[in-house]
């Protein structure tokens, strides 16, 4: 086994991690978390398949890793808009959670609309 | 097994051990500091998997700007009291685990079955290097074969910024994003938001310049723009700008517009969206790569400062 294959193990294991944090973690803000360790564990993958197409005197395949880039900026916009929809959940309700059941009413401030 | 194998499995215990701490700590806010030495740690993975385009934006990005967003979600979230503990059931939390392992394991099957010889498009990449006078191939997959993936995240990034200006309530629409900082103008946050902004500045433009040959690029200088920006703002410099300023809109839109307006003028005189006469290549992708950069910086800063929260003052 060479190192990228180790790291390609390491993306998988990550996946399952993230997954398993995003199902019973109650606070949306730690589901966001985990949801940005899944996917980094898919741009390992990325990792893996690129270092193995290594060839032409590159280091690894620049298609893939150049997939990973745009990859990591996306995800850093999802996971703003995301934070930015807790933030305003928790404003308008006083609190974050995503239980159904909860009454809108005990907010700070009312809200707009 | 030789030394730098021994490395490589130290690094991805630790990455593991790391990555597990942050989905079991206790407390969302230490989760999020653990998160952040998880991003540096990933960086560094990638540096062995020769990619060091790629460890500098999960350094930067992914590691630094979503830590920063986080941690101020975290701190906010902890100021209004802790939210209802409900923690889900025991059969739950099984079936969780049952489900993760299960797909962990299938992905680590597909990751030791991989087709061999590896596909690969390094040469095809290597072959056109040419027609750009590009050194870096990242660079060149990025703003010329792939430009299309490129030129739509950067609508992407635009649109979320439009998402999140959205959540604004109505009667603050146009108004300042995030609460105005203040620091004390003699401590040590507002003397390093003094010194630090001139070496960053040059430290960004130099990543992008240098990332047509090396390393580096528009992404990553972007960033650290940013980063400096953020940094005059938390120390009470300079305040976030109003949403609704021209000038600033114009910033947001100047990478996309530029990009597409290169992409327009690629179909009428050359072959297809987005071709780069070859004359004029290496011209256009700086033009892009530096409207682009300018549109990053802003909009990741925007990104992590929020919707208004305070109405303009006029």
């Amino acid at each position: 086994m060479n190192a990228a294959t180790l790291y390609g193990l390491c993306g998988a294991a990550l996946v399952g991690l993230g997954l398993f944090g995003l199902i019973v973690h109650p606070q949306p803000l730690r589901k966001i978390l985990a949801f940005n360790l899944l996917g980094s564990g898919v741009f390992l993958f990325f990792g893996l398949v690129a270092r193995r197409g290594a060839a032409a005197g590159f280091g690894g395949d620049p298609v893939p890793q150049a997939l990973v880039i745009t990859g990591v900026v996306v995800a850093f916009s999802a996971t703003a808009l995301a934070v930015a929809l807790l933030l305003r959940l928790f404003q308008a309700t006083g609190s974050a959670t995503l239980r159904a059941d909860v009454p809108a009413s005990a907010g700070t401030e009312p809200a707009d609309s | 097994m030789t030394m730098t194998f021994a490395f490589e499995i130290v690094l991805a215990v630790l990455l593991l051990a790391i990555a597990t701490w942050s989905i079991a700590a206790r407390h969302a806010f230490d989760a999020v500091v653990v998160f952040v030495v998880y991003g540096l740690l990933l960086a560094i993975v990638w540096v062995k998997l020769s990619a060091v385009d790629v460890a500098l934006t999960e350094a930067a990005i992914g590691s630094g700007l979503t830590g920063a967003l986080l941690l101020g979600a975290a701190g906010r979230l902890r100021a209004g009291g802790a939210p209802a503990a409900e923690r889900p059931g025991a059969i739950l939390r099984l079936g969780a685990a049952v489900l993760s392992a299960t797909i962990a394991a299938a992905l680590a099957a597909g990751v030791l079955f991989l087709p061999d010889p590896a596909p690969t498009l390094a040469p095809a990449v290597a072959e056109n290097a040419a027609a750009t006078s590009l050194g870096n191939p990242v660079t060149n997959v990025l703003i010329a074969f792939r430009a299309m993936d490129t030129m739509l995240e950067k609508v992407v990034l635009l649109l979320a910024l439009v998402g999140v200006w959205s959540l604004a309530p109505d009667r603050l629409w146009g108004g300042r994003p995030g609460p105005r900082h203040q620091a004390d103008p003699r401590g040590v946050l507002a003397f390093f938001a003094r010194l630090l902004p001139p070496v960053g500045i040059v430290v960004g433009i130099y990543i992008l310049w240098v990332g047509a040959d090396h390393p580096g690029g528009a992404f990553q200088g972007g960033t650290i723009l940013a980063a400096m920006w953020l940094l005059v703002m938390l120390a009470g410099l300079t305040d976030t700008p109003p949403v609704s300023r021209r000038s600033l809109r114009l910033v947001l839109i100047a990478g996309p517009a530029a990009f597409l307006i290169v992409g327009l003028g690629g179909l009428w005189l050359g072959d297809a969206f987005l071709a780069y006469p070859a004359v004029y290549a290496k011209p256009l992708i700086l033009a892009i790569e530096f409207a682009m950069t300018l549109t990053i910086a802003v909009t990741l800063g925007l990104l992590l400062a929020g919707p208004p929260e305070r109405a303009e003052q006029r």
